[in-house]
């Protein structure tokens, strides 16, 4: 085995030394946690120095690595806000460590050599939210950061485990009935009048410039109106919804009607194809890529417009009545439960469209495999 | 001869309103195409020929003088399906395979399901393609395509073949591959062809008449034979026959045409 520097680890190892001069890390640490935290990580960073990156040893330096962190942030129980700079020197230390380590996954300084496998390329990113959450887990509690202002991960995460029914009770109300259905509803429409509008011209012409301007109308606008129409409960949330995901599909899919090529138009007129069988046989499926794109781009648009929709009148139920409310009820750490759900939710959301356009356009250069 | 000829076209001009003015694509164009006889356009960009073939498919419409297609107007001939069309590209649509690509007028013409698969399985093994029925187009070579693209044509088994520079967009070793095949395609079938071309070799090697045309307005410039035989391997490219005929193509798109402007 040889070893070879590179810079992550030759700067980690200099702020490991910074921070053996600096201990205790907190208040209650003493120093035998330090030292053992500080033993972990030079073993960590012998093993990213070695070369050639075995996987059992960029395994084991991971380890190591990690288990320094997990350590580091458990000297921080009952010691919030006195975090030394020998602790921010060991945070850093290992941080430049877990950046190494998604450096050797990601397969830096080799060439051609084709991309990681599933599980590694699943890996990277986990690591990467993984480090994002422990940084600010390890700031916020190390510098005692106010809870209202910014609450660490952990006390979210708790806030989420201890408040799942209310959670699954907003998700239901605000997911699965506003947000679908409203999603179903638009995008449906606005896929039907483009190919109405595709058929005659009249419309595409009178419809478009007003639909420019629906679509620049304020959704704060537009919300206290609907729940004035459609009452408190899910059918005015699902109704702003609707108007927010109505126009980005029409015009979309107009414009992917007109994708595909004059020549391949030409083909279908020798065949004396009528314009039903030109549409559903050429330039329909030449334009669903741009109805993904519609799909994708409304998926966030129905979760923003439901949660921003909810802050005008609702049932005591809901995404964004939760948050209206439980701002004002200085519960930063439930926002930030919901925030996550959101994000999840949306994630996913986004996520299963991707699937699905990458099974029906599979023909497309950016997919073909 | 005493059959009607299957393309008639009598003082047959275009013009085009482009925002320069109007474009004078063809004009005075008189040509009889006899059923069974391969003839080729050839002649410089901007002469029309290409616009000429697209008359007689009905791609686009005359502004003086006649045409007829079986006798009837190119519009009704096109409702008929009476011709088989190759564009300059394969124009096969990603998101089918091969076989389904070939079959794709069929379904237009909404074919019975069993027929409609015996021509496909005839077509693409009359092209050379049986194996690559489960193919996605892009996963084929350019030459493949495009004989893929013929095997479409010629699946609504019409009795005439437009071809549109079909293998102007290849490299000229699959070029004369597919010229080759495309003499064979044409003994075994006794289709009329119109095929446009910019390529003297390729017109003579294939054709039994090859009609040179000039631009500026688009006209036809001279008629000549070319009687070569029905054998046609590519050697006959050595013969001096096949030379004295393309230097008289050389000859007449010269004439047709100055190159000092």
């Amino acid at each position: 085995m040889r070893f070879r520097l590179n810079w992550h680890t030759v700067v980690a190892l200099g702020l490991m030394l910074l921070s053996l001069f600096n201990l205790p890390f907190t208040a209650t640490s003493g120093t035998a946690l330090p030292l053992l935290i500080l033993w972990f990580l030079v073993l960590a960073a012998l093993g990213a120095l070695a070369v050639p990156p075995r996987p059992a040893l960029v395994a084991s330096f991971g380890l190591l690595g990690h288990a320094a962190v997990l350590l580091l942030l458990r000297s921080l129980k009952g010691a919030e806000g006195t975090a030394t700079l020998g602790f921010y020197a060991a945070l850093a230390a290992s941080w430049l460590l877990g950046w190494r380590l998604v450096t050797v996954l990601s397969g830096d300084g080799k060439r051609g050599s084709e991309g990681p496998g599933t599980f590694v390329s699943l890996l990277i990113p986990a690591l990467f939210g993984f480090w994002i959450l422990v940084l600010w887990e390890a700031i916020a509690r190390g510098a005692g950061i106010p809870f209202v202002l910014l609450p660490p991960p952990s006390a979210i995460g708790h806030r989420i485990m201890g408040s799942l029914p209310i959670l699954a009770a907003d998700f239901h109300q605000t997911v699965l009935k506003a947000v679908l259905f409203g999603f179903v509803a638009g995008s449906l429409a606005g896929f039907v009048v483009a190919l109405l509008a595709d058929r005659y011209r009249f419309l595409a012409k009178g419809l478009l410039p007003i639909g420019n301007m629906v679509s620049a109308l304020p959704i704060i606008g537009i919300a206290p109106i609907m729940v004035i129409w459609f009452g408190f409960d899910w059918p005015s949330k699902a109704a702003v919804v609707i108007v927010m995901t109505f126009f980005p599909m029409l015009v979309n899919t107009l414009e992917g009607l007109r994708a595909a090529g004059s020549m391949e138009r030409d083909l279908m007129r020798t065949y004396a194809a009528n314009h039903w069988q030109s549409l559903f046989k050429l330039r329909l499926p030449a334009a669903m890529p741009f109805v993904f794109n519609a799909l994708k781009i409304n998926s966030t648009l129905a979760m923003i417009g439901a949660i921003v929709a909810e802050f005008f009148g609702t049932p005591i139920v809901g995404m964004g009545f939760r948050i209206s409310t439980e701002v004002g009820r200085m519960n930063l750490d439930m926002v930030w439960a919901e925030i996550a759900l959101a994000a999840v939710v949306g994630s996913l959301f986004y996520g299963v469209l991707t699937l699905i356009e990458r099974t029906i356009t599979f023909w497309h250069p950016s997919y073909r495999r | 001869m005493t059959d009607k000829p299957v393309i008639s076209a009598r003082d047959l001009s275009l013009v085009f309103e482009t925002h320069d003015g109007p474009v004078q694509a063809l004009s005075n164009i008189n040509l009889d195409i006899q059923a069974g006889e391969f003839v080729s356009l050839i002649g410089p960009s901007g002469c029309g020929k290409t616009t000429l073939l697209r008359v007689i498919a009905d791609l686009e419409q005359p502004t003086g003088g006649a045409i007829t297609v079986n006798g009837m107007s190119p519009h009704e001939a096109r409702e008929k399906r009476a011709y088989g069309y190759v564009f300059q590209q394969a124009a096969l649509f990603p998101w089918r395979t091969i076989e389904s690509n070939v079959g794709l007028p069929l379904e237009v013409m909404g074919l019975d399901r069993n027929e409609a698969a015996r021509r496909v399985k005839h077509n693409i093994a009359l092209v050379n393609l049986a194996g690559f029925e489960k193919k996605h187009p892009w996963q084929l070579s350019g030459g493949m395509q495009q004989r893929a693209s013929i095997a479409r044509a010629l699946a609504v088994e019409p009795a005439m073949l437009l071809m549109d520079e079909p293998f102007g967009a290849l490299d000229e070793i699959v070029r004369d591959h597919l010229n080759e095949q495309l003499l064979k395609l044409w003994a075994q079938t006794k289709k009329t062809v119109v095929f446009v071309t910019h390529s003297i070799p390729e017109a003579v090697f294939l054709s039994t008449r090859i009609v040179v045309m000039s631009p500026r307005p688009g006209r036809i410039h001279e008629i000549i034979d070319c009687n070569l035989g029905a054998e046609r391997p590519l050697e006959i490219r050595e013969t001096l026959e096949f030379q004295r005929i393309a230097q008289q193509v050389r000859d007449g798109l010269r004439a047709g045409h100055s190159y000092d402007d």
